[in-house]
């Protein structure tokens, strides 16, 4: 199985704090991997480090066997220009805790953007490919609501639907049901349960205990800036190994 | 719960007596105020409508208008550029968008006018030549290139351009920074996310101000009369400068003033609901 996902050593700073302390992670294409952990452990920078949001300070970390954010030449790396960046950010889709949809254009309008500036796919072929998205997420009757109209689901949903459309060979998930009230999570969980049931390579920062228990393949302990564990749900959520593991999970289960 | 009928209950008003007080007293020192006017030998309303639609006033008008709306476009233009340059990464062009909002911010409207006036003064030729061959590719007199109204024109649009920097930057400074990322995310570039993404949401905020210095612009050109801008305010001055008839005049100009203000205000509400959609307040539903 290829590596769609690989981390050695990544540190990362803020000025004098040491977020990062040197994550490994390993997610395999096809692959749902869940990283949990205390706040403040890392695990949203981490996420962000993944697409070049947050550059790394230390260590290496790829994508799809390409270095995140340099171009290697010869034994040099290269710092990545601005316009290189976006150029490998268009296979990789994101969804924030916080939507961020753009509240001035329609549910469609922030679904065809990207594709239709950034890809240049025809604007006809771009409307057809977001209805269909938006009647995956579920949200076929709302195309031409803003996002001020939708709830909070329905704006991650279609948050979903945005990211999908540059057809991203990896999505990045950070805390997508956090800002959401209770009885509205279910209906994002489960657009990302049929994401993952076809076989989309997802990393998901989460603290849906549930979610993570019933679809991630690989589960990921963080704690102050380190993967304390990592293996199949089973065995992280069911028989953690260490202490810390043990005790994050005794107060969030 | 019972059925009866809860008991009728008399309602007194509150008495608003302050309100009939304050309008006595305005309408009466209002009374006041008209009667001295209308007493004044110097009003003569009849000049008044006289000159409000002499064909020269009427192209002061017009030249004011456009005056108005093309140092708008330039300042606003120049102003999206500097507001750019002021957050851009590279300190060499921060520091030439501060330095020149320093300057043109820093100095009264009236000099900046008066020496683009006079810029003949400072050089007497505008000369473009290719360096060290001797070419010369365009050389004529400052006084033939740079006239009255090119002068006003440059002058009202660089001033502009300074204060619509500081507009447009705290516009896109407003912009939520979780919308930039989520553009970065999409694969879209810094060009295309500011253009696409920030700008359309800054001018929600950037209109208001904006509309602002559009009346205080309009306002401004009054000031090019200064180096005969042929503007409204210049043809008043020249009429008046001839028969001596100030107060009528310069109420010609003051009512052409009110109502293209009152014309702008309007189209500030009608951009201002164009930009307010997709947001709770004033959108489009």
């Amino acid at each position: 199985m290829t590596a769609m996902v690989r981390a050695e050593q990544v540190t990362k700073r803020f000025g004098a704090v040491e977020v990062l302390k040197g994550i490994d992670l390993t997610v395999a294409a096809g692959e749902v991997a869940c990283l949990l952990g205390p706040s403040g452990s890392g695990k949203s920078t981490f996420l962000r480090c993944v697409n070049h949001l947050e550059r790394i300070d230390g260590g290496q970390l790829a994508v799809d066997g390409e270095l995140v954010g340099y171009r290697r030449q010869g034994d040099r790396l290269h710092e990545l220009k601005a316009r290189e960046v976006a150029v490998r950010r268009r296979d990789i889709g994101m969804v924030f805790q916080r939507f961020n949809l753009f509240p001035h254009l329609t549910a469609l309008g922030n679904v065809t953007e990207a594709p239709v500036r950034v890809l240049r796919t025809p604007r006809e072929r771009a409307r057809e490919e977001a209805l269909r998205l938006l009647e995956r997420v579920g949200l076929a009757d709302r195309a031409h609501n803003y996002p001020s109209q939708l709830s909070g689901g329905q704006q991650q949903r279609v948050a979903i639907a945005r990211a999908l459309a540059m057809r991203p060979k990896l999505m990045l998930f950070d805390e997508p049901t956090s800002a959401l009230d209770p009885e509205l999570v279910g209906e994002v969980l489960d657009v990302m349960k049929g994401l993952a049931a076809d076989g989309m390579t997802m990393v998901v920062v989460t603290h849906e205990m549930g979610f993570a228990r019933e679809v991630a393949d690989q589960v990921a302990f963080l704690d102050d800036g380190v993967v304390v564990e990592t293996g199949p749900p089973d065995e992280v959520l069911g028989r953690p190994r260490h202490e810390r593991t043990r005790a994050f999970l005794d107060k969030v289960l | 719960m019972t059925t009866t009928e809860p008991p009728a209950v008399r309602v007194v008003p509150v008495r608003h007596y302050g309100r009939w007080l304050t309008a006595l007293l305005v309408a009466g020192l209002a009374a006041l105020f008209l009667r001295a006017l209308l007493s004044s030998p110097n009003l003569e309303p009849g000049t008044v409508a006289h000159y409000l639609f002499q064909d020269y006033v009427l192209d002061g008008v017009v030249t004011t208008l456009w005056l108005t709306v093309l140092a708008m476009v330039l300042g606003t233009t120049g102003g999206i550029l500097l507001a750019v340059l002021r957050l851009s990464d590279n300190p060499v062009l921060r520091g030439v968008s501060w330095t020149f909002i320093w300057v043109f911010r820093g100095t009264p409207l009236l000099v900046q006018i008066i020496f683009f006036g006079f810029l003949g003064a400072l050089f007497p030729r505008l000369t473009l030549s290719v360096p060290f061959t001797g070419t010369v590719l365009f050389d004529r007199p400052t006084s033939v290139v740079v006239t009255g109204t090119v002068a006003a024109v440059l002058a009202l649009s660089l001033n502009e351009m300074a204060y619509a920097a500081e507009v447009i930057r705290g516009g896109i400074l407003a912009v939520d920074q979780g919308q930039t990322e989520a553009a970065a995310a999409l694969g879209m570039g810094p060009t295309l996310t500011l253009r696409r993404v920030v700008l359309p949401q800054a001018m929600r905020v950037i209109i208001p101000p904006m509309g602002n210095e559009t009346i205080t612009m309009l306002k401004s050109t009054a000031l090019v009369s200064i180096i005969a801008g042929r503007d409204l305010m210049t043809a008043v001055q020249s009429v008046y400068q001839n028969n001596y008839k100030v107060i009528p005049l310069l109420l010609v100009a003051a009512i052409w003033y009110l109502a293209l203000v009152s014309l702008l205000s309007a189209g500030q509400w009608l951009v201002e609901r164009r930009f307010g959609r997709g947001f709770a307040r004033g959108g489009v539903r």
